[in-house]
């Protein structure tokens, strides 16, 4: 049995796991002869298990994943389906590398490195050329999480670091070559995302020019418009979260407050101001508010595990997202928000400890 | 009064099935017992035979060692063969005495004579209680006298006798209430008489539908009883939970039941009170059920306190198939035997043998966060954060997290997909704590 738990005094290995499977026989009397008859497992109860597994939750956000990256083939072709062969294969390759040097036992069995290749070609344009996906790769597996301890550890979702370092270094590369849905045989035409065209009308303008109809809205519902791979069709996005929280992996706390939060704030300045503040519902149904919500925000390791803290969490990813937005140099800004928010998680959990059963109300006590 | 429901919990396969339906049989005397002088939770009883001594059934080898103790009497007549260190089946070793029985299985003077309980007090019916070594039979082995002694001023006003039996196999407490519901109730009655209360609620778990229907007729002529069918959750049978489920009242953290005027008692303690009463017959056997995929033949076994698990499986048909894990009570809290040397005790409430197939073999590893525990919690702790504390040996991080409100039902380690050792972790801080509190005072 390998042995890689994380105890580090003597008496904490044998209960962690299964401990050894036949124990030596004692010494010392017995009421009969000693050593005989059946040896049987020991281990720390309980002795029974409801079988889910790491490796179970990540294959169920994979195939929760899937459709949207299956669409992604057909809405922008086989450049499409490079990115995400580069980026499952580089995720893979780094995780297991990085595992190898660092002595720790190569656990891609876990599927975690899958799901963070996908993530990040989901987060990337469909142009992305294959060095850029070779680096934002090394950043999130390597960087991101196995620096850092690797799974369990990393305090920022690795997906998005490997992103927003490429936005960062590269934005040409990021924001500038969007291609429309090709759909095969059409030939892809260079564009621009939706909430750019719409920055770019509100500096060049001074008032937001964007239609948003019912054909618009349809377009952006299937995703027929320019984006990153896995940002763009927000119906198979939603039915991916429907399964998501059926399975129980994920709650809805964190996509509804998220979203929640960036239609109710857009909204509030919709209201006041429609010639510069756009429809609510166009900022909740463009940009990567849906893959952010229900696969971004929701990592567990990077966000907090109290009830109140997840519900602070995903209003707090929103309200951020609204600010870069609205205001900020950066046309999109859910990623930053995950990142930012990450980074509040262990103050968050800190302060919403959850009350224990029957905790003395000191109040109360006092009065 | 609902039957509501507590919070978190967890839903795990009862396979009761293979047991529920099995009437008690009585075992026949085995060739050697092994009896065990700490029997109780407090203080040891200090053994007072030594090895050739002659005894009789039910006269005392060890005599209680304080005030939170009990004394524990001989299970059979025979000759004491030898006192010494046994495997026990709390996974240490501890002093036993072995008895080799003569067969005649002869009461010792006094024992098992039928008596009125009428014109005894408060105060006799404790002693008697006492002296016959009544403890808590549900697990606990909490000498039951004291639990019957609250201190003065607090004011009770139900009593519960807890037939939730939320353990998954274990279906020893449900055959009880299927055939001795007048015993468990005349025991219930005089702890009712004992702590003054008029209410008292056999709480029982709807997944037996036959003992609810038994109990609901046995009380019906009873003033003040009720039976109340609970919602099946583990961990119902939990005190504090039972408690809220039934009342909606919060025992204090760190406190007892008695703090929101409840009493509870298990349906096993109540049967075996009642009986010492009425019969002067002290605790010298339970019922034990022996379940599980890798035995052949599952049963319900009225067995004599020391007798070996051995003895136990061997009445059971033998192992079946590739037997991997053998559990003293249930699968939940229950602790694993390395052999079957260990013997019966107080509160053993069951043997589940395992099969290889169900013996996970795994490896435990970082926590990823998944709030899964938390939501299992029914004390509302926050297990991860526990976990990752104690790992880091930071055990007064774990204290100010609440670790010592902890009740070990194993929810959040049964739901853990990283496979995490949690409740091993917290046994292991609340020993560190409570190491770190006498430093301090």
């Amino acid at each position: 049995m390998e042995d890689n738990m994380e105890g580090k005094t003597p008496e904490e290995k044998p209960a962690a796991g299964v401990a050894a499977e036949k124990p030596a026989p004692r010494p010392g009397p017995m009421p009969k002869k000693a050593g005989v008859g059946p040896r049987f497992v020991v281990s720390s109860s309980p002795h029974v298990h409801d079988g889910r597994t790491v490796s179970q939750i990540m294959r169920l956000v994979i195939i929760a994943l899937a459709p949207a990256a299956l669409y992604s083939i057909y809405i922008f072709g086989l450049d499409a389906l490079r990115v995400l062969m580069i980026s499952i294969a580089s995720a893979m390759i780094f995780e297991a590398i990085s595992q190898k040097i660092m002595k720790r036992p190569v656990a891609l069995r876990d599927s975690s490195a899958v799901l963070t290749g996908l993530l990040l070609a989901m987060n990337l344009p469909s142009t992305s050329p294959w060095w850029l996906i070779v680096v934002g790769n090394f950043f999130a597996i390597v960087i991101a999480k196995q620096l850092y301890g690797g799974l369990g550890y990393n305090p920022f979702n690795p997906a998005l670091v490997g992103r927003v370092v490429l936005l960062i270094s590269f934005p040409v590369h990021m924001t500038a070559r969007w291609v429309t849905a090709s759909r095969f045989g059409t030939d892809a035409v260079t564009t621009a995302t939706p909430l750019s065209r719409m920055k770019d009308s509100l500096a060049t303008l001074g008032h937001i020019d964007i239609a948003f109809g019912r054909g618009e809205i349809f377009d952006l519902l299937i995703g027929n418009r320019a984006g990153c791979l896995g940002e763009t069709s927000i119906v198979l996005l939603a039915l991916g979260g429907l399964f998501l929280i059926w399975k129980r992996v994920i709650s809805w706390r964190i996509p509804v407050m998220f979203i929640g939060a960036v239609w109710a704030m857009t909204g509030i300045f919709h209201l006041f101001d429609p010639a510069h503040y756009a429809d609510p519902s166009f900022h909740v149904i463009t940009g990567g508010l849906f893959i952010g919500a229900i696969f971004m925000a929701t990592d567990y390791v990077t966000s907090p595990v109290t009830k109140k803290g997840i519900l602070i969490f995903g209003a707090g990813c929103g309200v951020i997202t609204v600010l870069i937005r609205l205001w900020g140099a950066y046309p999109e800004g859910v990623s930053f928000a995950i990142l930012l928010m990450n980074a509040t998680t262990p103050l968050i959990d800190r302060y919403t400890k959850p009350r224990v059963f029957g905790a003395v109300d000191t109040k109360k006590a006092a009065a | 009064m609902g039957s509501g429901r507590f919070f978190g919990g967890i839903h795990p396969s009862y396979n009761k099935g293979l047991a529920d339906s099995s009437a008690i049989v009585e075992m026949p005397l085995p060739e050697r017992l092994v009896v065990f002088f700490a029997q109780n939770l407090g203080a040891p009883s200090q053994p007072v035979v030594k090895k050739g001594d002659e005894v009789k059934k039910g006269q005392v080898i060890a005599e209680a060692g304080g005030f939170v103790s009990t004394p524990v009497h001989a299970p059979t007549s025979g000759t004491i063969d030898s006192i010494g260190i046994y495997p026990s089946p709390v996974g240490v070793d501890a002093p036993a005495a072995v008895l080799t029985p003569d067969g005649k299985d002869e009461w010792f003077e006094g024992c098992s004579v039928e008596r009125s309980s009428e014109g005894l007090d408060v105060g006799q019916i404790k002693e008697i209680i006492h002296d016959n070594g009544i403890v808590g039979m549900g697990g606990a082995t909490f000498p039951t006298h004291v639990k019957l002694s609250p201190p003065a001023g607090k004011k009770m006003d139900l009593l519960v006798i807890n037939g939730a039996e939320c353990e998954p196999y274990l279906t020893a407490d449900h055959r009880l209430m299927v055939e001795h519901a007048e015993g468990i109730l005349d025991g219930a009655a005089l702890f009712a008489a004992v702590i003054g209360v008029g209410r008292v609620v056999i709480a029982i778990e709807k997944n037996k539908p036959d003992a609810i229907e038994v109990m609901r007729k046995a009380v019906a002529g009873r003033q003040g009883f009720s039976v109340e069918a609970m919602g099946v959750i583990y961990p119902q049978g939990a005190e504090k939970q039972l408690i809220f489920a039934l009342t909606k009242r919060k025992v204090p953290a760190g406190g007892l039941p008695m703090d929101v005027g409840v009493l509870v008692h298990n349906v096993g303690t109540a049967l075996a009170a009642g009986e010492a009463v009425r019969y002067n017959r002290p605790l010298i056997q339970r019922v034990v059920t022996v379940t599980g995929s890798g035995i052949r033949e599952p049963k319900n076994i009225l067995a004599r306190v020391g007798t070996r698990f051995e003895d136990l499986v061997k009445f059971c048909g033998g192992l079946e198939g590739d037997a991997a894990k053998c559990i003293n009570g249930g699968p939940m809290m229950g602790v694993a035997q390395y052999s079957l040397d260990a013997a019966v005790t107080k509160g053993t409430s069951g043997l589940v043998i395992l099969r290889q197939e169900e013996v996970a073999q795994f490896v435990s590893d970082a926590c990823i966060r998944c709030a899964r525990c938390l939501e299992a919690c029914p004390m509302r702790l926050n297990p991860s954060a526990l976990s990752i504390f104690i790992e880091k040996m930071r055990f007064e991080d774990a204290n100010e997290y609440n670790v010592m409100d902890c009740i070990e039902c194993g929810c959040c380690a049964y739901v853990c997909p990283s496979r995490r050792p949690m409740v091993h972790h917290f046994r292991r801080a609340k020993a560190e704590v409570r190491k770190l509190q006498r430093k301090t005072g």
